[in-house]
This record gives structure tokens, C-alpha cells and sequence, in this order.
């Protein structure tokens, strides 16, 4: 039975309803159509008047290599932290979910992570692989690797996707750990019982009965990757070396803020306005609809 | 087909003692029920058979080979659990094939023997169904078939039945039993139902706080209990106990069924009781009654046999070799 409540008039709807309605419209619709309406201009080499050009920007963007890399960084940097985060967490939940004893303690530590904001664990990492001064890039260089995520791209993409992924694992931790909770002991017993060991459990029985909460982290973990690493890019490399690690929010950032081309900036900010809405609709698609068998 | 022995097993969760010793030789094809009330350790028993759980202490050999170290999938059991336990996101054939496709049976074989069970069950027209689209009457049936396909030595029971509603129960009863038979595979059946207990059972072990009171068939367990709590606990309605000192016997107590009491005249009984309240069931009526000393008395008689008023008292007769004696520690007595 679904349960409604229903207002007699309108005011008392329409007053409850204001505060969120200018939040909304304060935060996001008037942001989102100054960057609409900016994306339509090019200012002048001055700053001090903007000339209209229509499409002009989006049509730049995308035939700009830069941009174009920058979303193939994206595409990388996000399936890695997915699929770090991902693993490392399920590989964890399945340990936890073993465990009889010292469950609780052995959660609660894994859950700390989640609780450090993304720029501050960007400085964490950045400390201990600092070039100089690190602990992790000392003893690299004890065993004969030189360690120099300033230089090297794909070091410093490396870095970027441990660190954005390490606090995100104890997020993925707790909802993996539930959803292998929620599986009754009995069928996994049967299971054990028809002759399946320990991994064939986990790929026939265990795998598929999580697969609701597996796509339902996919889409949430790619969101993230998208958009909530910023703290982390930014207080580690800056996007660079050579913008091996600009990914798309990143550059918003830097050809707005610190290249004040505002146009284009504005015109990425359309871009990812579109990525955001294409993600939301397959969480709503697929999400609401949880049962998968 | 195999045989299962149980040599004085124990049980211990930590440091809390759930079984204390118990021993069994199952016969080859024979049909054992575990029935006892909640929490005397009956599925624990079950579970240390199916290598679920470890055993503490004591030895469990199926076919005279040791299982107490081997793993679940090596002892060649198959078991139905309470709440079937089916793998929700396949087909009924698939959970029926399960096992037979870890065991890397040839294809047709595979389907040949899911064939046949579906048949024997009924399931013909659900193989291709998930488990939430069947009723749970047919859950249970693709339960029995999963086990049934592996062709196992032994086949173990958690309570399969609890879960259905009366008629089914019977229903599902009487097929467990016909199939049993007709495939001959020694059984380990769990149940806290004691009509369960006593239509399935070639032998019973009734169980009570993690001792096995008493093991033997049925109608033997029936006639001749061993405890007072065994006396008490199969039977309905349950056996009447009356207190040994009010009827000059040297017994803490004495056990009568309620069958096998008779009404008298007031004075003429052994003793006297007042009628509180009868239960006409039709065929059958059941009259309840309270003596002086508060316990309380069972009688049953035919439908048709008249019936006092309640309040009325009626002396309470019955015949010497239906009284079973009992000590303090509810341990039977001689005769006498
Ligand atoms: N994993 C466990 N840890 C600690 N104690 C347990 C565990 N499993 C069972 N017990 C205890 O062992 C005793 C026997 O439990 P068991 O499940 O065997 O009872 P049962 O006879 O099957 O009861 P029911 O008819 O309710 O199923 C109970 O007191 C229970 O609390
Ligand atoms: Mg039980």
C-alpha cells in the first residue's frame, strides 16, 4: 500500500517548498544558465567586452586534440579508480564477511578513509611519494626505481588513482559487505554441499547475487571519478605532467580559472552538464529497478 | 546407500556445550528422525553430519569411512534446508543441474537425470521458472529434486516441511516417504513435529537439550518411554502425569495416556478429579480435568460416549500395565 499525504490547498505545499526551490534555483539553475548563456560567447583579449559566436566554442572543443586527450585521460582515470576501488573493496567485504570474531573493529578501521576530505588524502599521498622527501618513493629508490610522478605521466596517473580511490574503498567496503550479508548462509551451503569450492561459489552463486549492488557502485563510483576528484588532481599534480592527468572537470578548472577563457570553459561546463544528465538517467533506468533475477 | 555412525558425539560453541553424546548406527536405507523441542541441538546434530559445522569431540563415520575432517562436498550427502535454500537467480533445471555440472557430467546425462527427478516430483512444467515465480509447495519439490538428482548416500533433512501449511505438510509427508522408500537411501530427517516424527520414522531419536533420550521405532518409543520427558513429549494429547504420593506408589511420579484412562463413579477411581472443560473433536472427544492437587488430566474417549457436566467430579480408573513409573530425575522405574 503506498502511502500519500494530501495538502487541502496550495500554500502550505508551496511553503514548504520554497526553501529547496531557491536553493535549486540560486546554486544550480542560475549557474547552470550562466554557463549556457557564456558558452555563447568569446571574450576579448582585454576581458572587457565578450563577442557572441553561437556554437563557436563547443565546435572549437571538440576539434581541440587537447580536449580530446583530455577526455581519453578521463575515460582511463575513471575506469581505474572504478576498478580499484571496486576490487579492492569486494576483496575486503569478502574477508570481513568470513570473519566471525573482530568483524566490528575490522570494519570501523575500514571505514575511517571515507571520512578524509579528498584534498587533504591528496596531500597524504603526495607526502609519502613526494620526490624528495617520501617514504614510498625512499624505498623505491632503495630497491633501484626512481620515482618521479613530477616527470612521468603515467606515475603520476598512477598516484592520482590510488589516491582518489583508496577513501572511496571503504565506501564500496560497506555496501559490498551488506550485499554479501544479505545473501542467506543456506544457499551458499547448499552450494558447498552440490561440490562447489570456495571461488566456484563466487563466480555461480555469490558474483551474480551481488550484481544489483555491483552496478549500482559502478554508477556511483563513475560519477565520482568524474567530478568528486578534483581535490585530489589539484593538490597533487595540477593536471600535469603535461597534462597527463587533466581530466575533464580539471580543465574546466584550468582554461577557465587559471587560462580565463571563460567561453570555453563555460562550454565544457554544457559538456559535462550532458555526461551528468546521460549517468543520471542509467542509475534511474537501472537502479530503480533493483531486482536483476 | 551407505551407513552413518555417530560415536558419542559432543558439540561446543565456545565455551557453551550444545550436544552431550550421542550415538547412533544407521542402517543402510533406513529412515532416522531427530525430533525434539527448539533448541536442543537437533540441527546442530544434522549439521555436523553434513560437515556444516566441526565436531568437538566423538567420530562420525558415513560408509565406515571418518568424515569429521572432510569437507561438505566430500562426504556424498545431500540436504533440504528449512527454507529450501534454492539459488534464486537460476531455473529450476539449473538448480536441479547444479551439482551434476560441478561434477562434469556428460550434458545428456545431466538432463536425463533432472528428467526423471522433475517426473517423479512433478516439476515438468516449471524447469524453466526462477524460484519466486513457484509456490512454496514447489520450492520444497525442487529442493527434494536437487538432492535427489545427485544420487548422494545420504540424504539429510532440516525441517522441510515447516514452512508449508497443514494440508501440504501431509501431502509432502506421504511423497517424502514413498519417495524414500522407493529409492531406498538411508535418511537423516530433522523435525520438532512429533507426528512428523512418528509416520516417517523406521527409528526415531528423541532428543532433549542435547542428550538423545531415547532411540527406537516409533510405536516402541510410544508404548515404552524411557524418560519422563520422552513420555511427555510424543503423544497428543500429552500424557497425563499424576503425582506418585497421592496414589500410595514409590515414585515421584506416574504416567498414564489419556486414552488409556477410564471414568468411574466418584469414590469407585483411583482417584478423584473435577471435570474443568471437554473438547468435542467429533470423532473423538477430549475431557479435561483437575485433580486435588492442581495437576491436570487428559482423558480421551470415543464421540459418542457420554459426557459429565463440567464441574461434576468422576473417579479417574485405568488398567496397571498402562502406568509407567518415574523417578525424581524423570528416569523411568521398574514396574511394581
Ligand atoms: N553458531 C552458534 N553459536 C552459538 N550457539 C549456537 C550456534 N548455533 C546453535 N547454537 C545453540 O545451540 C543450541 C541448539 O541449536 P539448534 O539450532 O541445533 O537447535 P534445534 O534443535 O535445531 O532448534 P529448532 O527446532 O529451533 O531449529 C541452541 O541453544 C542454540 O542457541
Ligand atoms: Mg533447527
Amino acid at each position: 500500500m503506498e502511502k500519500r499525504v494530501t495538502f487541502k490547498g496550495w500554500l502550505l505545499p508551496l511553503i514548504l517548498l520554497t526553501p529547496q526551490i531557491i536553493v535549486s534555483a540560486v546554486f544550480f539553475f542560475y549557474p547552470a544558465g550562466q554557463a549556457v548563456w557564456q558558452s555563447l560567447f568569446i571574450p576579448d583579449p582585454f576581458g572587457l567586452r565578450s563577442q557572441f559566436v553561437g556554437l563557436g566554442n563547443f565546435e572549437y572543443l571538440l576539434g581541440d586534440p587537447y580536449y580530446r586527450a583530455s577526455f581519453v585521460t578521463t575515460a582511463i582515470f575513471s575506469i581505474l579508480v572504478t576498478v580499484v576501488s571496486m576490487g579492492m573493496a569486494l576483496w575486503l567485504a569478502l574477508l570481513a564477511d568470513r570473519l566471525i570474531k573482530g568483524s566490528g573493529v575490522y570494519r570501523t578501521l575500514l571505514i575511517w578513509p571515507y571520512a578524509v576530505a579528498p584534498a587533504v588524502a591528496g596531500v597524504l599521498w603526495l607526502f609519502m611519494f613526494n620526490t624528495r622527501v617520501g617514504v614510498v618513493s625512499w624505498y623505491l629508490g632503495l630497491l633501484g626505481y626512481d620515482w618521479n610522478h613530477v616527470l612521468n605521466g603515467s606515475e603520476a596517473m598512477g598516484l592520482v588513482v590510488v589516491a582518489s580511490s583508496w577513501g572511496r574503498i571503504s565506501y564500496n567496503f560497506l555496501f559490498f559487505l551488506a550485499g554479501l550479508q544479505a545473501i542467506p548462509r543456506s544457499v551458499i551451503e547448499a552450494a558447498a554441499i552440490d561440490g562447489a569450492h570456495f571461488w566456484t561459489r563466487f563466480r555461480t552463486i555469490v558474483f551474480p547475487l551481488l550484481s544489483p549492488t555491483t552496478f549500482f557502485l559502478l554508477v556511483v563510483n563513475v560519477v565520482y571519478a568524474f567530478f568528486e576528484t578534483f581535490g585530489v588532481i589539484h593538490t597533487i599534480t595540477g593536471g600535469g605532467p603535461q597534462q597527463s592527468t587533466t581530466i575533464l572537470v580539471y580543465k574546466v578548472f584550468s582554461d577557465g580559472f587559471v587560462g580565463q577563457d571563460l567561453g570555453s570553459s563555460a562550454a565544457q561546463s554544457v559538456i559535462l552538464l550532458f555526461v551528468v544528465g546521460i549517468l543520471t538517467v542509467v542509475q534511474f533506468k537501472f537502479i530503480e529497478r533493483r531486482v536483476h533475477y | 546407500m551407505a551407513t552413518i555412525k555417530l560415536d558419542n558425539i559432543h558439540k561446543s560453541f565456545g565455551k557453551t556445550k550444545v550436544i552431550h553424546g550421542v550415538s547412533i548406527d544407521v542402517k543402510e536405507g533406513e529412515f532416522i528422525v531427530i525430533v525434539g523441542p527448539s533448541g536442543c541441538g537437533k540441527s546442530t546434530l544434522l549439521r555436523m553430519v553434513a560437515g556444516l559445522e566441526t565436531v568437538s569431540e566423538g567420530e562420525i563415520r558415513i560408509d565406515d569411512r571418518r568424515v569429521n575432517e572432510a569437507e561438505p562436498m566430500d562426504r556424498d550427502i545431500a540436504m533440504v534446508f528449512q527454507n529450501y535454500a534454492l539459488y534464486p537467480h537460476m531455473s529450476v533445471f539449473d538448480n536441479m543441474a547444479y551439482g551434476l555440472k560441478i561434477a562434469r557430467l556428460p550434458r545428456a546425462e545431466i538432463e536425463d537425470r533432472v528428467a526423471t527427478a522433475a517426473k517423479m516430483l512433478q516439476l515438468e512444467p516449471y524447469l524453466a521458472r526462477k524460484p519466486r515465480e513457484l509456490s512454496g509447495g514447489q520450492r520444497q519439490r525442487v529442493a527434494m529434486g536437487r538432492a535427489i538428482v545427485r544420487k548422494p548416500a545420504a540424504f539429510l533433512f532440516d525441517e522441510p516441511l515447516s514452512n508449508l501449511d497443514a494440508k501440504l505438510r501431509v501431502q509432502m509427508r506421504l511423497e517424502i516417504k514413498a519417495l524414500q522408500k522407493e529409492l531406498g537411501i538411508t535418511s537423516l530427517y530433522v523435525t520438532h513435529d512429533q507426528i512428523e516424527a512418528m509416520t516417517l520414522a523406521d527409528r526415531m531419536i528423541v532428543m532433549n537439550a542435547g542428550r538423545a533420550d531415547q532411540i527406537g521405532a516409533p510405536l516402541e518409543v510410544y508404548a515404552n518411554p524411557q524418560t519422563a520427558f520422552v513420555a511427555g513429549f510424543i503423544g497428543s494429547p500429552a500424557t497425563n502425569f499424576l503425582p506418585g504420593a497421592d496414589l500410595g506408589v514409590q515414585a515421584q511420579s506416574l504416567a498414564v495416556r489419556p486414552e488409556h484412562m477410564e471414568l468411574a463413579a466418584p469414590g469407585k477411581g483411583r482417584i478423584d478429579a473435577t471435570l474443568t472443560f471437554a473438547e468435542a473433536l467429533g470423532a473423538e472427544t477430549l475431557l479435561h480435568f483437575r485433580l486435588a492437587s492442581g495437576d491436570v488430566v487428559t482423558t480421551r474417549q470415543d464421540g459418542t460416549a457420554p459426557v459429565p457436566a463440567p464441574g461434576s467430579t468422576a473417579g479417574l480408573n485405568w488398567s496397571e500395565d498402562h502406568q509407567i513409573l518415574f523417578d525424581g530425575n524423570g528416569m523411568r522405574l521398574p514396574a511394581g
